[in-house]
């Protein structure tokens, strides 16, 4: 899969998160994290991310997290809406796991 | 047959109930990715309800998912999710007609088989119009996959051309008929939502009318209405120690060769003894006597 268009997927309510892709050149892979619990989890949740990233073998990519005290199922669930419409994909739910 | 007295329905696209709704403790957790989720939001929500089917807060409870109508853009890519996933029931929206449950069926087995899982998904059909109504009694025969049917009240009522009131007169027809079709079926029969969750009065009688009845059990759009439907479901304890006293005798009566026994005057026969062994599960599982209570 590739990213063709910039896209984002959740809210900025309690307990969610919003997260906006946009996509860049030579392959590379950018996170920024904004949570209100950033020092504690920063480091765990940008290797969500990462890892997510991976299995879904998606690169070239900025990724912008508006954290607002998601659970590693949420993050995970809105990093991977987003991807798919970022890429004009459907999932392909063995590596969405 | 399993307790499901409160099936409470969490929108999809609501992450804080997503999240939240097991702590609750319904009988069935009933995630929604149809009439409550924005058509700009089916894919996010769909992607939200697998995740929290894969994560262990929901493995310890029941899960169902009303699930699109598969003529919708949406159905079979809810399925495809909350098949694998491995939710326990689809709610099936909308069902009119046998073929609309035998369609689903055979989706369903198609993505089981791909997916290689010994699993075997079951049903609840929500029946929401006059022409549902009408063909319960086929609907409620026509899969061993059927758990229950439920009435969707709202969709009905606008059907059959009126509106809901508290005295729920418009819905007599649909109730009897569905719980009867249940009944003759050997399935469940679950009741429709009450909308006003700040009309607490009102809640507390529809729900002691639809247990009078003989509904198993009611769909549910507040967490607070929980407790208030598990406290009318359960057995007082006058009904507990009569059973007791009941399934007493009959054993009596049993180990000294006797035919008939009488309490009080009152024949204890076949389905008072069924009604009194119903009583004691339904103690048994609303916490209120253990098992080695006799």
């Amino acid at each position: 899969m590739k990213i063709i268009n910039s896209a984002h997927a959740g809210t900025l309510e309690s307990s969610d998160a919003y997260i906006q892709i946009n996509p860049l050149e030579d392959g590379k892979i950018e996170v920024e994290i904004h949570s209100s619990v950033e020092e504690l989890y920063g480091e765990m949740i940008e290797e969500l991310i990462l890892d997510t990233l991976k299995k879904m073998n998606i690169k070239g990519l900025h990724v912008k997290v508006q954290d607002k005290g998601a659970l590693d199922f949420v993050l995970k669930a809105r990093l991977q809406a987003a991807v798919l419409r970022a890429c004009e994909s459907e999932p392909n739910w063995e590596e969405l796991i | 047959m399993k307790l499901r007295r409160s099936m409470l329905f969490v929108p999809g696209a609501n992450t804080a109930m997503v999240c939240n709704a097991f702590i609750y403790k319904p009988d069935t957790v009933m995630f929604d990715l149809e009439d409550s989720v924005a058509l700009a939001e089916k894919d996010s929500a769909r992607m939200m309800v697998f995740h929290a089917l894969n994560h262990f807060a929901y493995k310890e409870v029941e899960t169902a998912v009303r699930v699109n109508p598969l003529d919708s853009p949406y159905g079979l890519l809810d399925l495809e999710a909350v098949i694998r996933a491995g939710v326990d029931i689809v709610r099936l929206p909308k069902t009119d007609t046998v073929d609309d449950v035998l369609d689903m069926q055979n989706v369903i087995e198609k993505i089981e088989k791909n997916i290689k899982t010994p699993k075997k998904t079951k049903l609840l059909a929500a029946i929401e119009s006059a022409q549902g109504v009408v063909n319960a009694v086929e609907i409620a025969r026509c899969s061993s996959r059927l758990m229950g049917i439920a009435l969707g009240a709202e969709d009905y009522v606008r059907d059959i051309r009126t509106q809901r009131t508290k005295e729920g007169n418009e819905l007599t027809a649909a109730r009897a008929q569905i719980l009867l079709a249940a009944r003759a079926a050997k399935i469940q029969a679950f009741d429709s939502v009450f909308a006003d969750v700040r009309d607490k009065e009102g809640f507390i009688a529809e729900a002691k009318k639809i247990k009078a009845l003989g509904f198993d059990g009611k769909s549910l759009v507040n967490p607070n209405q929980i407790s208030i439907l598990h406290d009318i479901y359960a057995p007082t304890k006058k009904e507990i120690d009569w059973a007791f006293e009941v399934i007493e005798a009959a054993e009596h009566a049993k180990k000294n060769g006797l035919g008939v026994v009488s309490i009080d005057g009152r024949m204890v026969d076949a389905p008072i003894i069924a009604r009194a062994e119903f009583t004691i599960d339904l103690a048994r599982k609303s916490g209120l006597v253990g098992d080695d209570d006799e």
